[in-house]
């Protein structure tokens, strides 16, 4: 089959490579029909997380058609439509039992901080992703879903981590009637944590990026107020006087490890891996809300240590709340959302790439080139 | 103003609920399915075990020393080979998730393993080619000038450091390499040279 294949820092390209077999009763084999490039997937390209070996297969959003099933396989039979969540995950374990599958403690032997996450490195357990043209799927009674019929397949794709990642971290920030929301990063997670804000109550939401163009999407996509942080002296000075000196109640990171804004916090994190993650929107974070407010993580960050500020964190009173996000619990809920019109997660798609063109599209996305906000890949384009 | 104790106003919900389509249709903290954090129901999550049978394991599976047992499912991708194999399996063995050389030593790893690899893909059909494998080639269809010129983009200061970090190693083993060949040939050239005793 072929398969984007990992090279080194900043190289990929699509290989020959044996097709995915079943490993355990419990597998399936699914035939990728449309992939996705993630904001965390740039982390693996750029070399910044610990264990990302050369062979591997990115991906951790696809949807496709069953192939083949394992013999204890209930749910699932070959040609089955299905979205499958980026978290692989049992279902029985101590977390699994309690609602927590990204967390899962039964998937991943190589740490136990992370659960199971498809193509994102052997820190989360070393499973090929769906960048490819299959792509094997453990505990297929578990994580994946059959594709409603009514459902559009980009819409579907989309569920498998942005959309749900961005309105759990509305979730997580706790929103209450009339707050004011402020989103860190106007990427597709940030978006979509931004239009869902409004459906848990805020009264407004202000979505701050460096990117005219994907700031101009969170403006008509989301309904949100917009800060370009390139334009401000200082974007916390900026936060708090739209907010009346307050601060906002709660700030979502939709950022994460290679945040911009600050030229040695960067290069130390991004270039030079000296610290697990960029923390300038975690601390952007932290001064930005108000005391007492919430911080909200969906910024995806590595095992190290970063620079954060936890003096002011703690001296603020502020919770911050944060996890991978288990997807398939956000699952019934955005299906009446999508189906009521009130989220469009298929209007933040802005590219459609070949996998044949799979090293291109990477470094589109990476450096933000032709207004790109979501790449999408299709492996039999 | 914070130093009084009104908040400051924002739009009433009946204009946010005729501006924004759904607006409030979370609005229950109580009814979001992310709440409680913590709910036990594990009849609801498509399990049929208890415990889930075990995954073959094909080779020696390297696992972090704070699981009391390899997971019964893993990811198959890319065993560990060469020397960064034996890097990351010395990782692994000696320091916990909490040790820094835990992460540093797989990040160099990671390195050796770039190295070794490209070097491996010089005895195959297949190289590895820097132009083709960063995508550069997207400068030019992606409007790589014009969708940085004049857009005070923050990521442009530290962007010239790219092909850098891709290319510098690349150049400088090029650069050995030819300083190596010339060293040999002058090495030739002076026996060559040599009077005949």
């Amino acid at each position: 089959m072929r398969a984007m294949v990992y090279r080194g820092p900043y190289k990929v390209r699509v290989e020959e490579k044996d097709k995915p077999r079943i490993e355990h009763p419990n597998d399936a084999i699914v035939r990728v029909t449309r992939a996705a490039i993630c904001g965390s997937d740039l982390h693996l390209y750029h070399g910044m997380m610990p264990d990302t070996r050369v062979g591997m297969t990115f991906g951790h959003e696809f949807i496709g058609v069953v192939d083949e099933v394992g013999p204890s396989v209930r749910n699932l039979q070959p040609g089955d439509r299905v979205m499958v969540p980026f978290n692989v995950y049992c279902g029985s374990c101590y977390f699994c039992a309690r609602g927590l599958y990204s967390n899962c403690h039964n998937v991943n032997p190589n740490a136990t901080a992370v659960g199971g996450i498809y193509g994102y490195s052997h820190t989360c357990g070393g499973y090929d992703g769906g960048q490819a043209e299959y792509v094997r799927v453990p505990f297929a009674d578990v994580g994946p879903s059959v594709i409603p019929d009514w459902l559009d397949e980009d819409d579907a794709l989309l569920m498998t981590d942005a959309l749900a990642t961005g309105y759990f971290g509305a979730q997580l920030g706790d929103i209450r009637e009339g707050d004011t929301v402020v989103v860190l990063g106007a990427g597709p997670v940030g978006l979509f944590a931004a239009a869902s804000s409004w459906l848990m109550g805020a009264g407004r939401v202000i979505v701050v990026d460096h990117l005219d163009y994907r700031l101009e999407k969170a403006r008509t996509f989301a309904h949100a107020e917009i800060i370009n942080f390139a334009e401000q002296d200082d974007v916390v000075v900026t936060l708090k006087k739209t907010t009346d000196r307050l601060g906002a109640d709660v700030v979502i990171d939709a950022v994460g490890a290679e945040a911009d804004g600050n030229f040695l916090q960067h290069v130390t994190s991004a270039k030079f891996k000296l610290q697990g993650g960029s923390p300038i929107a975690l601390n952007w974070a932290i001064d930005g809300v108000r005391k007492g407010g919430t911080v909200s993580v969906m910024g995806a960050y590595g095992p190290m240590f970063s620079a954060v500020k936890f003096g002011d964190a703690m001296n603020k009173g502020l919770t911050l709340r944060m996890n991978q996000c288990p997807v398939k619990r956000q699952w019934p809920r955005l299906l009446d959302h999508i189906r009521n019109g009130y989220l469009r997660p298929r209007e933040v798609i802005t590219h459609r790439i070949p996998l044949e063109h799979i090293a291109e599209g990477y470094h589109l996305f990476s450096a933000k080139l032709d207004d790109c906000i979501k790449p999408v890949i299709v492996p039999n384009a | 103003m914070p130093y009084t104790p009104e908040k400051p106003p924002t739009p009433s919900s009946e204009e946010l609920r005729a501006r924004i389509p759904g607006w409030g249709a979370d609005l229950d903290p109580a009814d979001r399915p992310a709440v409680p954090k913590e709910r036990f129901a594990p009849e609801e999550t498509g399990a049929h075990w208890h415990f889930p049978e075990r995954q073959e394991e094909r080779w020696p599976r390297e696992r972090s020393i704070e699981h009391a047992q390899l997971t019964p499912v893993f990811g198959t991708s890319s065993p560990p080979k060469g020397l960064s194999g034996v890097i990351r399996k010395h990782a692994y063995r000696t320091y916990s998730e909490g040790r820094a050389a835990h992460w540093l030593l797989l990040l160099g790893a990671d390195r050796v393993d770039a190295w070794e690899s490209h070097l491996r893909s010089f005895l195959t059909s297949r190289p590895d080619n820097p132009i083709t494998e960063t995508g550069v080639r997207a400068e030019l269809s992606g409007h790589g000038l014009t969708s940085r010129w004049g857009r005070n983009r923050a990521d442009v200061n530290h962007q010239w450091l790219d092909p850098i970090i891709v290319g510098g190693p690349w150049i400088a083993g090029a650069g050995v390499l030819v300083a190596a060949a010339r060293r040999a040939r002058r090495r030739r050239t002076r026996r060559a040279d040599a009077p005949d005793v």
